[in-house]
């Protein structure tokens, strides 16, 4: 890099001129560096793409719609807690997220079992992270969220909420157990 | 080397005029010298020191300090400084007076009036929803219509700025338009773009349910609306900063700006790529259909690419003023850099800290990668790089040549403003590393750790690092302070015949020869409108037409 970059197209041309120019100059360093740049983030987003359609790592998606007023009124939300689908293997459970706890707070299932967590909230904004997967989610109210995991690991996992919801916000936390 | 062209305008900011710019920066560091109280409060009780009994006059809870900590540094003292700094760039890089000063000064007054209004219910605790104030969470009426104050005031000074420019224009036809009025503009336009989001869900939304007109809100779409404007806004604070990067930083270090034509394709794509990616914020969020996160996802990563051109401008900007003060070698020239000039050296090092805030940027853009990370310590790890260095530290920079400026006093004890800057730097490497190592462990964020009953051990020795990195970032910013109030209120003026001028770093090429597709406003005017109305058109379509609004505010 030194002052012979320059290269001023045409020295005499006045301003007038100026507005004619359409050719943008472009310093080779700095074309390579575009070049680089652009092969960076292509890359990332193949990787991620690789992680979201061959590993199957997703973020939540639209699930539908439930009306945050009268979630004691109709199943599945008047009964929150564990559902075993496949014994051993899949489950499900459902979470009502209110100030300041989860219902419910407790959940234990077995070894090697796949969890899909359904979550909402009965009042304002909460979050749901379960410690050491991927399951990371808002909780909002008026609307389903729905992540799965996978727990081949026993022992006790905390779920914490994550979003602002109030002055017991700090306190606002389950426990998953997966036993032996 | 070619011929200089002299078209560098002379005129200097008139008594009224500097005036007008001081009031900005007086608002602005006022707000920051309260803001940044909370900051090792936080910090300091995340490593198990409660201040907050001792100090109940600041704030009656932690969430109470969050929200002026937010409020007052995210997004008073940025807004004031920035439209301050931009009022002075437009008056003297143009070289002519406002074409209508009132219609400023209306736009000032109407952002103090709404500062007033926001901080009033914060400080009496009626308004403890955080900045980004998520529904059904309910504050006082008077909160959002202070944010709405700030914000329409903010747009009436860009519109005093845009007439300023159109006058110039057509005293000017055919000359380039001044790179750092051209960068102020881009940034001015893309806000007022921007913004739309956040104004509509306080007006359409908020304040009607408030008011008792509806039965509540539609948390989902407000959340939607909020992050339209909630990530451009991170543009807002930071292009100012590249602006400075740019077009001033070069001529500090005594060199030129190494390329005219790509620093302004780097903000033609700022204008066009700052808005359309908001659900990178909501990858976690259950109402959005994970096809439009991807989306979002893949543009995220296109406006990381003028960021990645601007990291090589600015170096090579850097180098070029280095050599040219006889730096040699590889990489030794950065030892021939001014580091011993504060506001160089600030600069230098929100440059530096930038680098990983840009990193951390590209992983939480990287959709299922935030599933790790999503309202984690990590984010705000982040963001102190972006909006507490890239951004807080250059307008730092900036006001240790500006307050000498307006004052015509000279900097109150320089080499404490470069201790000041090395202090709030290596806290900002300890406060911010610790942050997204406990972020990763799984510590959320926005909660009074040392109150929660699930911190396993492992954290404590991170969250320590957090208490005393905050607590030396204090420090630093508190010189800062004590610094720039010096300056303005000591008896000693510049020598007489002495001025300090704005630096405003030439071209390596001349800027006529940018092309004029460069400078011409219509075409990226409506990029930017049609690449909103394909990535946020039919999502925003569907929340609207199926909205619920079936939550009512509730007071935290």
């Amino acid at each position: 890099m030194s002052d012979d970059v320059q290269q001023g197209d045409d020295p005499q041309d006045d301003e007038s001129q100026g507005d004619t120019k359409q050719r943008m100059h472009v310093d080779p360093y700095e074309r390579n560096w575009i070049r680089i740049s652009i092969g960076f983030l292509v890359f990332f987003v193949i990787m991620i793409t690789i992680a979201g359609l061959a590993l199957g790592i997703q973020v939540p998606t639209d699930e539908g719609r439930v009306d945050p007023n009268t979630l004691d009124s109709a199943l599945p939300w008047s009964e929150p807690g564990l559902r075993e689908i496949v014994p051993g293997e899949e489950y499900e459970v459902y979470i009502v997220a209110r100030r300041f706890s989860f219902e419910p707070r407790e959940i234990t299932v077995p070894k090697g079992a796949k969890v899909t967590f359904w979550a909402t909230s009965a009042d304002v904004q909460h979050g749901f992270a379960l410690e050491g997967t991927n399951v990371n989610m808002m909780v909002i109210p008026g609307q389903v969220s729905k992540l799965a995991a996978t727990f081949d690991v026993p022992g006790e996992y905390n779920f914490i909420c994550h979003e602002y919801c109030g002055l017991g916000h700090a306190v606002m936390y389950g426990t998953l157990t997966v036993e032996k | 080397m070619i011929e200089e062209r002299t078209t560098q305008p002379t005129r200097e900011l008139n008594k009224s005029e500097k005036r007008f710019v001081g009031y900005h920066v007086i608002f602005a560091v006022a707000a920051l010298s309260i803001g940044i109280q909370y900051g090792p409060m936080q910090a300091l009780e995340h490593a198990g020191l409660d201040l907050y009994p001792k100090l109940s006059f600041l704030a009656s809870s932690y969430y109470q300090g969050l929200t002026l900590h937010g409020v007052l540094n995210a997004l008073i003292w940025t807004t004031f400084f920035i439209t301050g700094f931009s009022t002075l760039v437009v008056i003297k890089g143009l070289g002519r007076a406002l074409k209508y000063p009132w219609l400023n000064r209306i736009g000032f007054w109407m952002m103090v009036v709404g500062l007033l209004t926001t901080a009033v219910p914060i400080l009496a605790g009626k308004a403890t929803v955080l900045y980004t104030f998520y529904p059904p969470m309910e504050a006082s009426a008077f909160f959002y219509i202070g944010l709405v104050l700030v914000v329409v005031g903010s747009w009436i000074e860009g519109y005093g700025m845009y007439f300023t420019f159109y006058a110039w224009r057509k005293e000017n036809p055919g000359t380039r338009s001044p790179f750092l009025v051209f960068a102020i503009l881009v940034n001015m336009v893309m806000w007022q773009i921007a913004t739309l989001g956040i104004a509509s869900e306080i007006l359409a939304i908020i304040l009607p349910s408030v008011f008792g007109w509806t039965s509540g809100t539609d948390p989902q779409l407000s959340r939607t609306l909020f992050w339209y404007t909630g990530h451009p806004l991170v543009y807002f604070w930071v292009l100012p900063a590249y602006a400075s990067w740019y077009g001033m930083l070069p001529k500090q270090v005594g060199g030129k700006m190494f390329s005219d034509s790509l620093a302004r394709l780097s903000f033609w794509l700022f204008l066009i790529l700052s808005v359309p990616l908001g659900f990178h914020h909501q990858f976690a969020d259950p109402g959005v259909p994970a096809a439009w996160k991807f989306i979002h996802a893949l543009l995220t990563f296109s406006v990381a690419f003028p960021s990645m051109m601007t990291l090589f401008t600015v170096v090579a900007s850097l180098e070029y003023g280095a050599r040219k003060r006889g730096g040699k070698g590889l990489f030794g020239w950065v030892r021939a850099l001014p580091w011993s000039d504060p506001s160089v050296l600030w600069q230098l090092l929100a440059g530096i800290l930038f680098v990983f805030g840009g990193i951390g940027g590209i992983i939480n853009a990287s959709y299922n990668v935030n599933l790790a990370l999503h309202n984690t310590a990590w984010i705000p790890g982040h963001f102190h790089l972006t909006v507490a260095s890239a951004a807080t530290m250059t307008f730092v920079a900036i006001s240790f040549w500006l307050v000498p400026y307006l004052t015509g006093k000279p900097l109150w004890k320089p080499k404490l403003a470069v201790i000041a800057g090395w202090t709030y730097f290596g806290g900002m490497l300890l406060f911010s590393n610790a942050m997204h190592v406990v972020g990763l462990l799984g510590a959320p964020r926005r909660t009074p750790l040392g109150l929660a009953p699930y911190i396993p051990e492992e954290w404590a020795g991170h969250l320590w690092r957090v208490g005393v990195g905050g607590t030396i970032m204090w420090i630093g910013l508190m010189l800062f302070i004590v610094i720039v109030f010096m300056t303005a209120v000591q008896r000693k003026r510049l020598p007489a015949g002495e001025s300090i001028e704005v630096p405003i770093a030439e071209s390596l090429q001349d800027p006529q020869d940018t092309p004029a597709w460069l400078d011409r406003w219509k075409p990226w005017l409506i990029a930017s409108v049609v690449i909103i109305l394909l990535s946020y058109g039919p999502q925003l379509y569907e929340q609207i037409t199926q909205v619920q609004l079936t939550s009512p505010g509730i007071t935290p």
